[in-house]
């Protein structure tokens, strides 16, 4: 980079000023004015940005939260309540902040899902896709730990099981989960360190996305086509054709959000974290938050040791199988750019793999039902009664088998013919000629 | 690095350094490495060791249990370091099930005898060794699963009127905490 003041040339003399000390109007101009785009976005594409605003809003109703917030036992519960009656306004940041967690993840799963359909995992995104799970885990970690400072019952529990997962690791397992608790039991000392974390977490969402969006800008976006661009005719500059696009997209999500927040504010809750958290007692049904639900199930479906056959000779215990299989369903996302050996991104030129990603769609859905329900639940067709750990069961196998099958099926499928360029088939035969002699585009 | 530095001691030039014999930059270098690790180490630990239990949760506490009011095939539950122990007056059809058993089928092989100091007895903490949830059976209309024991509703472990895990996810039978009767009718745990 050259030495000295940069050559900007913007119409307002304090923006030059600035710009040619810290070239950020220079970047923001490259990044989000003219950044080349593939001209045909679906309205799937909306949720990134639709996910960048709802973890700005945690951020923001979360430190107001945490003004009246107290992280202690006897405090937190009480503390929430006075938030929610005596708090100018409290109810309505509460609200924001409770609904706003279930409103982030609805956009990123959909924008996860989105990833999966149009094959944006594939090179040359690899890296964009594991920084987008990482995202993903820390949310999760975000998302749990804030559960656990109302100090419901819902609280203590669900901290309860899914700290004592840990326990499950051979020879450290019980020490890390004192470690994890600094005690015998979830208790104060869990409370205040998991109120410190939830504070620091979401700023670290915010570095971590900022490498999410910088990698993207290194490849540029995927379509909905999966074909790259090829030149200018493939692309339209980020604005205004996409701040439009996503403002709108955003826009539509926020008064869903806002119907929720105003109308149905404890839709995505549970009546038992309104009661104090109490460690004598466990709720007759402890569900986590919905979109903990899938993973849940999926723990809960190894009910069975698993030994070397003919020997008896344990390998893995059930209780370790359950938290191997709930964490492996995640980390199979980490991998996922390299089980699937197809070269061609899009579902829709991919018909087995579409047919795949349906079954897995579903299996998502059946065991976010699963483990929504007790243990011992069961479904009854006529006299017929199907225990609903099978369902898990067998919804567990259509999720692993989705990705583990990816190898075999990029072999035997034989994809539809793609299209030679984005411009193709959106304008129709006439662009084909531009497209045919368009130069190869300039890396940005 | 400056042009004179002999990184590895027998590299082009290391004249008179040969074969095994370090420099004593190389030494150097070892040394400050070696001494940097393990400083990091021990600047680390404090801050892990921190977020273990302190001294003042650490302070041991036993709870004294008066066993006189509870009734045959009545059950209590007290609490112990803050955990529920569950102290449960045994019938004798309770103990039959619990001795009736071939130990070596179990998941977690232990005797009802190794599990009870006195049979009509059985104080195990309350806590399912699955994931940590306080399982139910305490109470007689409570649903006990069909071993008779304590059912847990989390994630559908059943446990036998000894206290061990005979179906469901979780590895271990209900620990058993250490106590001693102080006279008949009282016993002090911890
Ligand atoms: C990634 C972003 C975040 C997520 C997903 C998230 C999630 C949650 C969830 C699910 C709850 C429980 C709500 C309830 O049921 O009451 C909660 C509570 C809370 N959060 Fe966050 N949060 C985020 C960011 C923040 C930030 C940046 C702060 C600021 C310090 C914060 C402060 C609080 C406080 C004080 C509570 C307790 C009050 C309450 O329960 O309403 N959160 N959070
Ligand atoms: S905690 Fe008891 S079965 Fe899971």
């Amino acid at each position: 980079m050259a030495h000295g003041p940069a050559t900007s040339s913007f119409k307002n003399p304090v923006v030059n000023w600035l710009d040619q000390r810290l070239p950020i109007f220079t970047m923001i101009q490259k990044e989000y004015g003219v950044f080349p785009t593939p001209r045909n976005f679906n309205y799937f594409w909306n949720f990134g940005a639709i996910a960048m605003i709802m973890l700005v809003t945690m951020i923001v109703s979360g430190i107001v939260l945490a003004m009246h917030y107290t992280p202690n036992t006897n405090l937190a519960f009480n503390s929430v309540e006075r938030i929610m009656r005596d708090v100018n306004f409290g109810w309505l940041i509460r609200y924001i902040h409770m609904n706003g967690a279930s409103f982030f993840f609805i956009a990123v799963y959909i924008h996860i899902f989105r990833g999966l359909y149009y094959g944006s995992y594939k090179k040359p995104r690899e890296l964009l896709w594991m920084v987008g799970v990482v995202i993903f885990l820390l949310m999760m970690a975000t998302a749990f730990m804030g559960y656990v400072l109302p100090w419901g019952q819902m609280s203590f529990w669900g901290a309860t099981v899914i700290t004592n997962l840990f326990s499950a690791l051979p020879l450290v397992g019980q020490d890390i989960v004192t470690l994890l608790w600094g005690g015998f039991s979830v208790d104060n000392p869990t409370l205040n360190r998991f109120f410190a974390l939830h504070y620091l977490l979401p700023f670290v969402i915010a570095a971590v996305v900022f490498l999410h969006v910088a990698a993207l800008h290194v490849t540029g976006s995927n379509n909905p086509l999966g074909v790259e661009p090829k030149g200018p005719q493939d692309t339209l500059p980020f604005h205004p054709y996409y701040t439009v696009k996503d403002s709108f997209g955003t826009v539509v999500y926020l008064a869903i959000f806002a119907a929720f927040v105003f109308y149905a504010p404890n839709f995505f809750g549970e009546p038992d974290n309104y009661i104090q958290a109490n460690p004598m007692v466990t709720p007759p049904h402890i569900v986590p938050e919905w979109y903990f639900l899938p993973y849940y199930a999926i723990l809960r479906s190894i009910t069975f040791d698993i030994s070397i056959p003919f020997t008896g000779l344990k390998l893995i215990e059930a209780k370790l199988g359950g938290v191997i299989a709930m964490f492996g369903s995640i980390a199979i996302l980490f991998i996922l750019p390299w089980l699937d050996t197809s070269p061609v991104r899009s579902a829709r030129f991919r018909p087995i793999f579409k047919k795949g990603i349906l079954a897995f769609l579903v299996a998502f859905f059946l065991l976010m039902y699963v483990g929504a329900q007790t243990a011992d639940a069961a479904w009854h067709l006529g006299g017929l009664e199907i225990p609903l750990v099978y369902v898990g069961q067998l919804a567990t196998l259509v999720y692993f088998g989705f990705f583990l099958s990816l190898p075999f099926v990029g072999l035997i499928e034989k994809p539809l013919p793609l299209p030679a360029s984005i411009a193709k088939p959106v304008l129709g035969g006439g662009a084909s000629a531009a497209g045919a002699t368009a130069k190869p585009m300039e890396k940005a | 690095m400056a042009d004179t530095t002999q990184t590895a001691g027998h590299g082009p030039g290391s004249g008179s350094h040969s074969g095994g014999d370090p420099s004593r930059r190389d030494f150097i270098y070892l040394a400050a490495a070696a001494t940097g690790v393990v400083g990091a180490a021990v600047t680390v630990w404090p801050f892990i060791d921190s977020l273990n239990p302190a001294a003042d949760t650490l302070a041991l506490a036993s709870t004294d249990v008066d066993l006189a009011p509870v009734q045959v095939g009545q059950s209590i539950t007290v609490t112990w370091r803050g955990k529920p122990v569950f102290i449960r007056h045994r019938t004798p059809e309770e103990i039959k099930s619990a001795t009736d058993v071939n130990v070596s089928e179990l998941r977690d092989p232990q005797k009802d005898a190794d599990r009870a100091k006195k049979p009509e007895w059985l104080v195990v903490v309350g806590i399912c060794t699955h994931l940590g949830c306080i399982p139910l059976g305490q109470k007689n209309s409570d649903p006990r699963g069909e071993y008779g024991g304590w059912f847990c509703p989390c994630h559908g472990s059943v446990y036998d009127t000894s206290g061990r895990i005979r179906k469901g996810p979780a590895p271990r039978n209900l620990e058993v905490p250490g106590y001693a009767f102080k006279t008949d009718t009282s016993i002090r745990i911890g």
